[in-house]
């Protein structure tokens, strides 16, 4: 029933508090509700599993390894690339891209939404006409 | 030595704590070199003498004194400047008018006149909006701007947007009314002469952009789903 599991090593993603939207790795375990977490760009600290959620993405460490070592595992296991390659980091990437539109930028996307728009309904028009004749 | 760009004086007595300094005064009058200037002048201090003050003309006691003391107001050295601009609005910066017959409409914003307000313009051509005064308050700065360095503002200052005088005509009856409808409404020549010279300049500048051109032809309006307090203009 469950597929992703708390363990050392496990990616995961904070949805809570001043680091939101961070990946960070679960580095150990401290108690049922705590976890030792660490990323190249923040002081290890612990965080409540609350403010976590797990993802797919699992690198090769021991038990708290220094940042060099970490920092190593993460390159030596992609985990840049895998999680902005994911639906689900896509998907937080458009949605930042998103908020951070401009007016003229939004703007720019209607034209283009319309243009788009347009060309696909010439093709539906199109086959619709080979269909019926 | 004619008195050139002199330094501000550095004290020669450092301060040990505030108030208390590192020499005493007999060490002070050795180290300003006072004994050598009372030499150079035969053993004295060099003196200048008095300056013959004017005589100040005489004044007459008034005639009236209050009966009871005039107050007088508190001293106010305050200086009317125009109102402070926001850091996000600069010259060529593209503003959202948020009132008025042109609410919605994306404008070119040129500069702050002397009364705090903003000089702006369309440019006619693209969006109707001509040369116009608008407050600050009333407009949102996106962050799209316009190159504006070919274009000359320099001759427009609040009084050019005043309204004119009319002289007083003689009262007459009947006619009267008819001769003023006929004078109003047109806008003077060398006002629309002004408009084209300025847009004209600017939409060099525009057409470089693509899409900028229908960008400020179309108005702004908050669609469905658009939250202003998370949109970023």
């Amino acid at each position: 029933p469950f597929k992703r599991y708390v363990e050392i090593g496990r990616i995961a993603l904070v949805n809570y508090g001043k680091d939101y939207g961070k990946l960070v790795v679960i580095v150990d375990v401290i108690d049922q509700n705590r976890a030792l977490v660490d990323a190249p760009d923040m002081v290890r600290g612990q965080m409540n599993f609350k403010r976590l959620t797990l993802t797919d993405i699992k690198i090769d460490i021991k038990r708290v390894p220094n940042k060099k070592t970490l920092i190593a595992a993460m390159e030596a296991a992609d985990v840049k690339n895998k999680w902005e390659n994911s639906s689900w980091g896509r998907k937080l990437i458009v949605q930042k891209k998103r908020a951070s539109l401009n007016d003229f930028d939004r703007f720019k996307i209607m034209l283009a939404k319309i243009k788009k728009a347009g060309v696909v309904r010439q093709e539906l028009a199109k086959l619709k006409k080979e269909a019926t004749a | 030595m004619a008195p050139k760009d002199r330094k501000p004086h550095v004290s020669r007595n450092p301060d040990l704590i505030r108030g208390v300094g590192k020499y005493s005064r007999s060490k002070m009058y050795h180290k300003r070199g006072l004994w050598a200037i009372k030499a150079k002048n035969g053993g004295a201090f060099p003196k200048h003498e008095k300056q013959a003050v004017a005589a100040a003309p005489v004044e007459k006691p008034p005639k009236f004194y209050p009966a009871d003391d005039v107050k007088k107001p508190l001293v106010n050295k305050r200086k009317a400047r125009p109102t402070k601009l926001r850091a996000s609005i600069t010259p060529g910066t593209v503003l959202i008018i948020l009132a008025g017959r042109f609410k919605g409409k994306r404008v070119v914003f040129l500069k702050q006149l002397t009364s705090g307000l903003l000089l702006v313009t369309g440019p006619f051509k693209i969006n109707g909006v001509p040369l116009r005064r608008v407050n600050q308050s009333y407009v949102i700065a996106t962050s799209t701007k316009v190159d504006i360095s070919g274009v000359n503002v320099e001759k427009f200052d609040d009084k050019y947007f005043g309204k004119k005088v009319e002289k007083k005509k003689k009262k007459g009856e009947g006619e009267f009314f008819e001769a003023e409808k006929e004078e109003k409404n047109t806008l003077p020549q060398d006002k629309k002469d002004d408009q084209k010279s300025v847009d004209a300049a600017l939409l060099a500048s525009i057409e470089a952009v693509p899409d900028l051109k229908n960008y400020l032809g179309a108005r702004f309006s908050l669609k469905a789903g658009m939250k202003p307090h998370e949109l970023v203009f």
